[in-house]
This record gives structure tokens, C-alpha cells and sequence, in this order.
């Protein structure tokens, strides 16, 4: 593998982490959230301060997973309020709050962004292992709670909320949980993101990444943890792959979101599903 | 005085938000769709306005072409876009809407060129003394174009056959459509006034900058999805007010904590603070 390579796959396995965040949130509890980017780059952030104060890795990542996680709460709280639509533009709005706050502040490089952050002291490499680790144990951790009881909870908080209430589940507790979960997630997808650019500016983590991310679930398959890995992997290279035809590649992508949505709304495990069913049901009729 | 000046320019931005929201609270009013692409709509308002008043010299000419043209393409849209998903789930139409935006987005950048586009002679730029102030003719014609649209538009729904005829389609659907209403024409009517709305802001935004590019839509679009929601979500009043408060809102924020986030900011954190005390929107909904 080559430098690019390594790069190429470390950025996808940053993703899977992000994805996955979401995934927990919008796929297993069913609230849409538009402002995930928010939460990584406050992980990105966080991360970022400390590293240039001269804190090991494992103190900075772990810092930024329980700040993003702890805001993730609060915008969580919001989650109790609201709902759907309403919910959908209250985290947008979240998303540009961020964007907006960073932006003037001098303490956090303005639109500059913070450069020169220190390496995470491993080879590309290595570090490019050590994402893939930590994107297998975010994924090992999504199957563990969609397989748990809380798993199904979420199911039924997705499904229909007043239901799940009447069911005697504490809906806010698990919502709260959600959020807390998948937002750690973005958080530690953030810091990762610093050791791996290491220079950021406020507009990596705006409203076109927080979109970018959920297409990324909604092409996977709401819910879907190989869907929305496969997908992650997919929308990820796709630009590389369409370097070809780099002044059209957003349009491509624009327009293979529109299709996905439009011909196979239930995502790339939908639609394996239907073709899946389809199959058997050609098989066990002829 | 400075607050009367503040309280003006809230006003000038207001009505530009009311023409573009109108036309999403009218989409959401009828489908309960969050229709993320009236951004890319408004913008080829703005482009189709511009170009028209280059070749020919005469805004008045250039507005209600545009407006067509634009209102046209958006029952296009319909067609194509919402129309064969209207039974999935809400997230499957906003995710192919932003899909769409995207790739609306690239079309006119790759069509008329990254840099946007100006007059040749800006209409409109003379001062006006205006109680005191100097104000510009097109900030005069903003507010005055705006009401006389709206109240033309709230005229025709009461008044006109085809104007009850949308609003019992509103109300009730199927009763709407037991009484011989064709739903499908009254969405087609529906897209073409919201998205010529659309255009006509397009038009008057670009005669406050002087410039037309392709990202021009994103910004007061979502901002327009903020009111929207704050005017209590398919509630054509609540809007007005909505767009209005937060010109205002926006106005007055810039100056005095204008330091601690952006204008954009502002708008979204006034956003949030209202739907956490009141969670269906300033007005509630239908």
C-alpha cells in the first residue's frame, strides 16, 4: 500500500466511526438528526486544543468522545421537546450554531481553523491500524446494542414513540442514551480526524458534512450496520473514484443520491432484501 | 435612531425571507415535505432574473419571466421528485431533495462558471431619504414588492374558485378530492407559486449584492426552513410573522453579540431557544 492508499483508508475508517455515530441516533432510535458534523468537530476541537498543549493521544481522544458525548445530551434534551420535522431543523440549526460560535472565536483560530497540531507520534501506518481498531470496536459495539435489549427498546422508540411510552419505556432515558452514544462516536471520529489532517478549519464540519454523513446511513440503509459500512466505504471513494471527471464528481453525487432515494428509498440493504426476497420467492415457486 | 435603522433593516432582510418561505411553508403545508431544493429553485431565480435584465435592460420585464420560468421548473421538480415517493417515509424526500439541491447546485456552476455573475448596470441603486435615513430604491422595492405579492396571493386564495380549491386541498385532502378536486392539479399550482416566489427573492437578493453564484441559495434557504418551523410548520401566517421577527431578530443580534457568533448563528440560536419553550412554533400548527 502506498502513502495514498493508507490515507485513502484511514479517511474511510474515520468515516465508518461518524456513520456509525449517526446511525445509532437516526437508524436504531429513528431521530433524524441534521447537525451530526457539529459533534465532530467539537471531538476535532477538543482534540486540537489539547494536542498543541502537549497531551498524549489517549488523553485527547478521549477528552473530545466525553465533550461531543456531553453536548450530544444537551442537544439531546432538545430531542425530548421536539420532534421529527421540527427536530430535523433544530439540529440543523444546532450544526450552524457551532459553525457560527467557532467562526468568531480568536481562542479557536477563527475561520482559520488550528494548524501545526502534533502527530500522534505512529507511522501512517500505524495509524492507520489503530483507527481500524477503534472502527471495529465501534462496529462490534453497534451490533452488540442493536443484538441487547436496548436494541430493541431503541426499535420501538423508532417505531412509534407513543406506543413504546404506553409499553412502560422510559422513552427519554433511552433517547438521551441515543444521542449520548452516537455522539461520542462523532466525537472520537473528530479527534481522529485532527491526528489525521492535523490542520482544521470550521468549515470541514459544517452543514455539508453533517448531509454527507446521513446519506451515508439513509444509502446503507437506515438501521443497517453493514449497510451504512458499505455505503460509508462507497460515497467515501466514489469522489476518488470519479477523479476522472473531477469538475462533475459533486454532481454525480448529488444526482446518485436523488436516485438512491428516489428508486431504492429503504438503501443498499433494502434494496439486497427486496432482490434477496424476490429470489426465494422466484425459487420457491419455480 | 439606531434602533429604528436596525428595526429597517430587519425588515428589508424579513420580506426577503417571507417571499422564499412562503413558498416552503406552501410545500410543507400540502405534502409535509422539508423541500431543501427550493434553495436550488431561488437561485436559478436569480441567474434566469439577471441574465434577462442584461439582455434586455428591463427588470420588470426580467421578474415575472423568471418567475414563470422558475415556477415551471419546479412543477417539474414535483414530477420527478416527490411525486413517486410521497407515501415513503419523510426522511426519503429530504434526503432526495438535498440530493437534488447538490446537483442543482453543480449544474449552475459548471453553466455559468464558479465566480458568479453581475449586472452589467445594477436596477434600482438610488437613494431614497427615508425618514431620516438614505436608503436604496431596491431595499424600498423589497419591502413593497413583497406585500403586494403576499396580499395579492392571499387575495386570490380567497377569492378565486381555484384559490378555495387549494386551500380545502390543504385542509382535508380526501374531502377536498370527494368534491371533485383534481390534488394533483392543485400541487402542480402549488410548486408554480411557491417556486416563482422562489425566484422573485432570487431577483431581489441579487439586486442587494449585485452578484448571482451558484451556493447563493444555500444560506437564506435554510434560514427559510428555520422560519418555517418557528412560524409553526405549514401555517402561511406564522410564517409571515416568523420571517419578520427573525430579519429583526438578526438585525439587532449582529450588533449586540455580533462577537460571540455570526449572523447565521444568531438566526438558528433564536431558532432553537423558541422551540425549546415553544415546541410546535411561535404560532402553533394546523
Amino acid at each position: 500500500m502506498g502513502i495514498y492508499e493508507v490515507s485513502l483508508a484511514t479517511i474511510v475508517l474515520i468515516n465508518i466511526i461518524l456513520a456509525l455515530g449517526l446511525n445509532m441516533i437516526t437508524g436504531f432510535c429513528g431521530q433524524i438528526s441534521l447537525g451530526h458534523a457539529a459533534f465532530y468537530g467539537i471531538g476535532a476541537y477538543c482534540t486540537a486544543i489539547l494536542a498543541k498543549a502537549g497531551f498524549p493521544p489517549a488523553v485527547t481522544l478521549l477528552c473530545g468522545l466525553i465533550l461531543a458525548g456531553a453536548s450530544g445530551v444537551v442537544v439531546g434534551l432538545a430531542s425530548l421537546r421536539v420532534r421529527e420535522d421540527f427536530l430535523a431543523i433544530t439540529t440543523m440549526g444546532v450544526g450552524f450554531l457551532f459553525l457560527g460560535i467557532v467562526r468568531q472565536q480568536e481562542a479557536l483560530g477563527g475561520e482559520l481553523g488550528i494548524s501545526s497540531i502534533p502527530s500522534a507520534g505512529m507511522s501512517k501506518i500505524g495509524f492507520m491500524l489503530f483507527v481500524l481498531v477503534l472502527a471495529a470496536l465501534a462496529a462490534a459495539f453497534s451490533l452488540f446494542i442493536k443484538r441487547s435489549w436496548m436494541g430493541f427498546a431503541f426499535d420501538a422508540v423508532a417505531d412509534d414513540e407513543d406506543t413504546a411510552r404506553v409499553l412502560g419505556l422510559d422513552v427519554a432515558a433511552y433517547k438521551l442514551s441515543a444521542f449520548a452514544m452516537g455522539t461520542a462516536m462523532a466525537g472520537l471520529a473528530g479527534g481522529l480526524y485532527t491526528y489525521f489532517a492535523r490542520f482544521i478549519v470550521p468549515d470541514d464540519f459544517g452543514f455539508i458534512t453533517s448531509i454527507t454523513v446521513l446519506s451515508m446511513v439513509a444509502v446503507g440503509g437506515i438501521g443497517s450496520v453493514f449497510g451504512v459500512m458499505a455505503a460509508t466505504v462507497v460515497l467515501t471513494l466514489m469522489p476518488e473514484f470519479f477523479r476522472f471527471i473531477s469538475d462533475y464528481k459533486l454532481l454525480v453525487y448529488g444526482a446518485l443520491l436523488f436516485t438512491v432515494m428516489r428508486f431504492a428509498p429503504g438503501g443498499l440493504a433494502g434494496f439486497l432484501q427486496t432482490a434477496l426476497r424476490i429470489r426465494k420467492a422466484r425459487g420457491e415457486t419455480g | 435612531m439606531l434602533y429604528l435603522e436596525l428595526l429597517i433593516q430587519g425588515i428589508i432582510y424579513g420580506s426577503m425571507y417571507a417571499i422564499i418561505a412562503v413558498g416552503l411553508t406552501l410545500v410543507y403545508g400540502l405534502l409535509r415535505i422539508l423541500h431543501v431544493a427550493h434553495a436550488g429553485l431561488f437561485a436559478l431565480g436569480g441567474y434566469l432574473g439577471l441574465l434577462i435584465t442584461n439582455a434586455t435592460g428591463s427588470l420588470l420585464l426580467a421578474m415575472p419571466l423568471a418567475a414563470a420560468g422558475v415556477g415551471l421548473v419546479g412543477m417539474v421538480v414535483y414530477r420527478l421528485c416527490y411525486h413517486p415517493i410521497l407515501d415513503r417515509p419523510p426522511y426519503v424526500a429530504l434526503i432526495a431533495s438535498i440530493g437534488l439541491f447538490i446537483a442543482m447546485e453543480e449544474i449552475y456552476r459548471l453553466v455559468f462558471g464558479p465566480y458568479g455573475l453581475t449586472y452589467n448596470d445594477v436596477p434600482l441603486q438610488s437613494q431614497i431619504a427615508f425618514l431620516g435615513m438614505n436608503l436604496r430604491t431596491a431595499e424600498l422595492a423589497i419591502v413593497f414588492g413583497s406585500v403586494i405579492l403576499l396580499g395579492t396571493l392571499s387575495y386570490l386564495a380567497q377569492k378565486t374558485r381555484i384559490g378555495v380549491a387549494w386551500k380545502a386541498t390543504v385542509d382535508d385532502p380526501q374531502m377536498a378530492a370527494s368534491f371533485g378536486i383534481d390534488p394533483l392539479k392543485v400541487r402542480y399550482l402549488n410548486f408554480f407559486i411557491g417556486s416563482g416566489l422562489a425566484a422573485i427573492g432570487g431577483i431581489f437578493i441579487s439586486l442587494l449584492s449585485n452578484l448571482v453564484e451558484p451556493t447563493m441559495g444555500g444560506v437564506p434557504s435554510y434560514k427559510a426552513l428555520a422560519i418555517i418551523v418557528l412560524g409553526g410548520l405549514g401555517n402561511v401566517t406564522g410564517t409571515l410573522i416568523a420571517s419578520l421577527v427573525l430579519g429583526v431578530v438578526e438585525a439587532f443580534g449582529t450588533i449586540y453579540i455580533g462577537h460571540l457568533m455570526d449572523r447565521d448563528a444568531i438566526a438558528f440560536a433564536f431558532l432553537i431557544l423558541v422551540l425549546m419553550i415553544r415546541p410546535q412554533g411561535m404560532l402553533s400548527g394546523r
